[in-house]
This record gives C-alpha cells, sequence and structure tokens, in this order.
C-alpha cells in the first residue's frame, strides 16, 4: 500500500504538470491565433492599398497626373483619363446627399420625438430594410421602373420650367433619356436614406433626456427642442453618419450601373448619361483588352479607394469622437 | 425680459406654433416618403418577379435567349460561394473579435483594428473585387469560383469582426472570473464561457455578413465571372444569381429580362428573411 502510494503521487504530479503544460501552451497558441486574425485584418486593407498601387502604375506611368485631370477616354487609341468618371462620382453622390440628408433628419426627428412607442420599432425596422435590400435590386428597379417614370414625368416638368430659368438653364438642358446622371442621383439618395436615418437616430437618442426636458419645461416647441437643442448637441455624430452615407454613395456601384449611360463626357446638364468610377470599373473591366486599359481601370479603383477612405475614416473619427463623449 | 404689447407675443407665440406645425407635418412626410419607397421596390419586385414564379425556376439551366429555362445554375452557385465565403470568413473574423474583446481589449493594436476594420466594413466593394483579381485572377490566369469566394470572405470578415466584437465585450466580467477562479486556462474560459454566452450575437453576425454578400455583384464580376451551364468545379468561372440579373437585366430579349425580375424576387425575400431572422435571434439589446 505504501509503495503503490509513492509510485502513484510522482505520475499524479507528472500529469498534472502535464495537463498545466498544455493548457499554457493551448493558452499561448490561442492567443497568438487571435492576435494574428486581428493583423490579418489590418494586411487585408494594406494588401488592397498596394494591390491597387501597384496594379495603376502602367497606367500612372503613362499618363502622370494627367490622368487625374484628363476628360479622354477612347479604348481604340487608348488614352485614358479620369476627369469624367470623378466628376459622375461627386456629382451623384451630391445629389444623393441634398435629398437624403435632409429627409434622413426628419425621419430621426420623427421617430425619436413624434411617433408615438408601439410604432417606433417597426417603422425602425422597416427604414432599415431598406439598406438590406441588395444594391442590384435597386438597379433593375431603376432601369425597368424608375427610369421610364422620370422620363415620363419629371424630367419633362424640370426642362420646362427650371430649364427656362436663366443661370441655371444648361443644368437642365437637353432631352429626357430617363436614365443619366439625376436619376442615378435619386437612387443613391433612396440607397443612403437608411444609414443617414438609422445613424442620426441613434445620436439622437444618446442627447440627455434631462437637457431636452429643461427645454421643453422653458416652453419650447418639440421642434424648437429638436432644432435648438438636440441637434447641436449631437452635430459631430450627424456629420460622422453623413459622412459614411457619403462613403456608400460614392462607392456604390451596381445600382448605378444600371442607370448612369456610361458615357465618358462631362456635360453641364445633369440630365444627361455620364458615368461613374465604380460603373466604368464594371462595364468594362471583363472586356478590357491589353495591359494599359485594366491598368487605368485599376487606377480609377485606386482614385475610387482613396476618396472613400478619407471619407470613412473623418467619419469614423466623428462618431468616435461622439462615442466617447456618450460612454 | 421687456414687457411687450399683447398682440406682439400673441403673434410670435402663433409663429413658433406655426413653425412648429410646418416641421411635424415635413416629419411626417419624410417619413411616408422613406417608407414609400420601400412599399414601391417590394411592389415592383412581386408585381414582375411572383409571374416567373415556377418549379422550372429551381430545377432548369439558364436558357440561351428566347427558349425558356431556369436558374438553377445561378442558384446552386450563389449557395456554393456563399459557403465558401463564410467558412474562410467567419473564423478569421471570430478570432480577431476575440482578440480585440479579450486579449487585447485596451491596447492599441485593437484599437487601430477597429478602426480600419469600420472602414472596411463599409469599403466600396468593386474594389474588394479589383483586389481579389489582382492578387488571384490575374496570377492563376482564368477567373475562378474560388476567386469569387474569397472574395466575398473579404466582405463577411468585417462584419463578423464587429459583431463578435460586440458581443463578447457585452459578456459580463463576473462569469470571467468565475471560470478563472476554478483554474480554467484564458483560452477554455473564452471558448466555453464567453462564446457560449454570446452564441446569439456571433450567429447573427454571420447572418447579416450572409444577408450582405448574397445580394452582392461588384465583386463577383471580374472574379467568378459567369457560367452559362452547371458547374461546381471552383477552378473553373462559375455562375451566380447576382451576376446573372445583371446579365438579363441589360439584355435586350424579354425572356431573359422576365428571369432576371424572377432572379431579383428571390434574392430580396432571401435577404429580408435572413436579416429578420438575424433581428429575431438578438434578444432586445441594440446591435450595430
Amino acid at each position: 500500500m505504501a509503495l503503490s502510494d509513492r509510485i502513484v503521487v510522482p505520475a499524479q504530479a507528472l500529469a498534472r504538470t502535464k495537463a498545466l503544460n498544455r493548457f499554457r501552451i493551448g493558452d499561448k497558441v490561442f492567443q497568438r491565433l487571435t492576435r494574428a486574425a486581428a493583423i490579418g485584418v489590418l494586411l487585408l486593407l494594406s494588401g488592397v492599398i498596394v494591390s491597387l498601387i501597384s496594379g495603376s502604375l502602367p497606367a500612372f506611368r503613362t499618363f502622370g497626373l494627367s490622368f487625374l485631370f484628363s476628360q479622354r477616354w477612347n479604348p481604340v487609341t487608348e488614352i485614358f483619363g479620369a476627369l469624367p468618371a470623378i466628376y459622375g462620382t461627386v456629382l451623384t453622390s451630391f445629389i444623393a446627399m441634398l435629398i437624403a440628408v435632409p429627409v434622413g433628419l426628419l425621419i430621426a426627428f420623427f421617430l425619436t420625438e413624434l411617433c408615438p412607442q408601439w410604432l417606433r420599432r417597426p417603422i425602425g425596422i422597416a427604414i432599415e430594410l431598406l439598406a438590406g435590400i441588395p444594391s442590384i435590386i435597386y438597379g433593375i428597379w431603376g432601369l425597368f421602373v424608375f427610369a421610364p417614370f422620370l422620363q415620363a414625368t419629371l424630367q419633362p416638368f424640370l426642362i420646362n420650367t427650371l430649364g427656362n430659368v436663366p443661370g441655371i438653364a444648361p443644368l437642365f438642358a437637353g432631352p429626357p433619356y430617363g436614365i443619366g446622371l439625376l436619376t442615378s442621383g435619386l437612387i443613391l439618395a433612396i440607397m443612403v436614406l437608411p444609414f443617414v436615418t438609422s445613424i442620426t437616430r441613434d445620436v439622437f437618442e444618446a442627447v440627455p433626456a434631462v437637457l431636452k426636458e429643461a427645454a421643453y419645461g422653458l416652453g419650447c416647441t418639440t421642434w424648437e427642442v429638436v432644432r435648438n437643442v438636440v441637434m447641436p448637441y449631437a452635430r459631430v455624430g450627424i456629420i460622422g453618419g453623413v459622412m459614411l452615407a457619403l462613403g456608400r454613395a460614392l462607392g456604390e456601384t451596381m445600382a448605378v450601373t444600371f442607370v448612369i449611360g456610361n458615357a465618358h463626357r462631362i456635360s453641364p446638364s445633369i440630365l444627361a448619361p455620364g458615368t461613374t468610377i465604380s460603373a466604368t470599373i464594371a462595364n468594362e473591366f471583363t472586356e478590357a483588352v491589353g495591359d494599359l486599359y485594366t491598368s487605368a481601370l485599376i487606377a480609377l479603383g485606386l482614385i475610387l479607394f482613396v476618396i472613400t477612405f478619407i471619407v470613412l475614416a473623418c467619419a469614423r473619427y466623428m462618431l468616435m469622437r461622439i462615442e466617447r463623449r456618450i460612454g | 425680459m421687456k414687457a411687450m404689447p399683447d398682440n406682439t407675443l400673441a403673434a410670435r407665440y402663433s409663429a413658433r406654433r406655426r413653425r412648429n406645425g410646418v416641421a411635424t407635418i415635413l416629419a411626417y412626410g419624410a417619413t411616408a416618403f422613406g417608407l414609400g419607397w420601400l412599399v414601391l421596390i417590394l411592389g415592383a419586385l412581386l408585381w414582375k418577379g411572383f409571374s416567373g414564379l415556377s418549379i422550372a425556376v429551381f430545377t432548369e439551366m439558364t436558357p440561351p435567349p428566347g427558349s425558356a429555362g431556369g436558374l438553377l445554375n445561378p442558384i446552386a452557385g450563389s449557395l456554393m460561394l456563399t459557403v465558401v465565403a463564410v467558412l474562410i470568413g467567419t473564423p478569421i473574423g471570430i478570432l480577431a473579435g476575440t482578440y480585440m474583446a479579450e486579449y487585447g481589449r485596451y491596447d492599441r493594436l485593437s484599437s487601430v483594428v477597429r478602426f480600419i476594420n469600420d472602414i472596411l466594413l463599409s469599403a466600396p466593394s468593386i474594389v474588394v473585387g479589383l483586389f481579389i483579381y489582382e492578387i488571384m485572377v490575374a496570377p492563376m490566369g482564368h477567373f475562378s469560383g474560388w476567386a469569387g469566394g474569397v472574395a466575398l470572405s473579404v466582405l463577411v470578415i468585417p462584419v463578423v469582426v464587429r459583431t463578435t466584437e460586440d458581443m463578447l465585450t457585452l459578456v459580463p466580467n463576473a462569469l470571467r472570473e468565475a471560470a478563472t477562479s476554478i483554474g480554467l486556462p484564458r483560452a477554455l474560459s473564452i471558448t466555453h464561457i464567453c462564446y457560449r454566452a454570446a452564441r446569439a450575437g456571433m450567429v447573427t453576425g454571420v447572418l447579416l455578413a450572409v444577408a450582405r454578400i448574397s445580394g452582392e455583384t461588384a465583386p463577383l464580376l471580374f472574379t467568378s465571372l459567369n457560367n452559362q451551364f452547371w458547374s461546381t468545379n471552383f477552378n473553373a468561372p462559375i455562375s451566380s444569381l447576382p451576376v446573372v440579373i445583371f446579365q438579363f437585366a441589360l439584355s435586350p430579349y424579354k425572356d431573359w429580362q422576365a428571369l432576371a425580375w424572377t432572379g431579383a424576387l428571390i434574392i430580396t425575400m432571401a435577404v429580408l428573411a435572413l436579416s429578420i431572422t438575424a433581428r429575431a435571434l438578438v434578444p432586445s439589446g441594440k446591435q450595430s
């Protein structure tokens, strides 16, 4: 008995050390693994940047900086300039924000102050479902339903009214094509509306109730509370949300590709067909023959990535600031 | 405040009320406007897509123009691409999220990764397509299902990282302390205690990621390309529902356009079902 005790105890101790070691090693391995995955996310982004830069080198080597400012896009003679695509991207996003920001703010106002409690969640979810609809659905709907509708109604109206106003007439010149820059901008507006709404609603809700109650106590109307208390308090968050939505609008591909018309030119009229960076890539990349053509398209992708990166980084920075203030 | 004549006060008061009334009406109008689009888009989808819905859609291949057919190969292709993307993206996403919430909650690496991940979350998906083209399609010399799956997994990762981190942060520290106090090593306490507590939220993250990628077209256009025929070979171009919709909708053929609408209806219903399920899974807490 005594003998077996003497033998068993070291064996147990040995097993215990072994188990402990296994735990320790397992722990280390798991920690390294998670750390590697986290670093992998960083590598992913740097990989995107590096591959885009290396892919676009031939284009920039051939055209230099004039690639950014040239209006010509001719695959046959292999002369490429990015300006029409950049112009289309910026203009369509601008139209989208012009509509989506005020409407989104008003919906947030409705959801936080006016809406009865029981309706808040359903309406909030419905608005977010809009965000869940894939962009290709907006595209097909835009091409077959929305564009013909605009061609028959809004566009002739704009041409007949604003098209005669001196000064802004060139903006609304030309025949109503249906598709074009304005249509793309409007579809983008519908697409980014849920982003603006849900973020502004969140920052509106984060405004301390005491502030609002104090304002109501002074006799402010609902609108005055929102205008003078809620919006100033939530300003940074609103700007962050708007920039986030802008980032989406700038990079949106499929919805725009269907209705933009894919015309590489800058025309003063917003009713005319144009192109955007993403639409150009989507339409032409698989058909691009020759290294220079491919490289020019990748260079367009690089420009798009740099623009959206800056916009999104600003947005995240602002949203982080407001989170820190709340938290 | 200075005393004011009664009529000016009354005028000011009614002006303020009027302004409030206008703002209220505008807010109601804006909400109706926002919801109106949802109704219009879903209505058009049902109207145009439902008539084409039949058994043939799920049993027959994509037709050449002018003849009848279905969407079997793109549906199967989309499912396979999604599975590959989730299988690649989810483990990486969960591990990275775990590091940020558990091991490195307060270190510098985590905050940098969080920032970068948030940017990846809304980066243009077409750029992801270009990236995968550069690193996979161009070196391999041909389009392939693998490239498409990897491209989609790049979109899965940020969504999963974000939800995993958020959900693990919500797990009470008392659970971790209890696990440590009975001698559980950190790795086991994370995999056996924290993951279990955060499971519903993490599953939601994966569902949201699937919802996000199932309609993605742009990153597939020049990675997995398209295939007119039945194919399960991931080394070759593979068909997918969004790319087929894109191609068919822009074609001049009426039957192709009708099939595109039907495909659009199928995708939308799948995405909406996924996102509603995901929402139902999260009990009552906020989700990003």
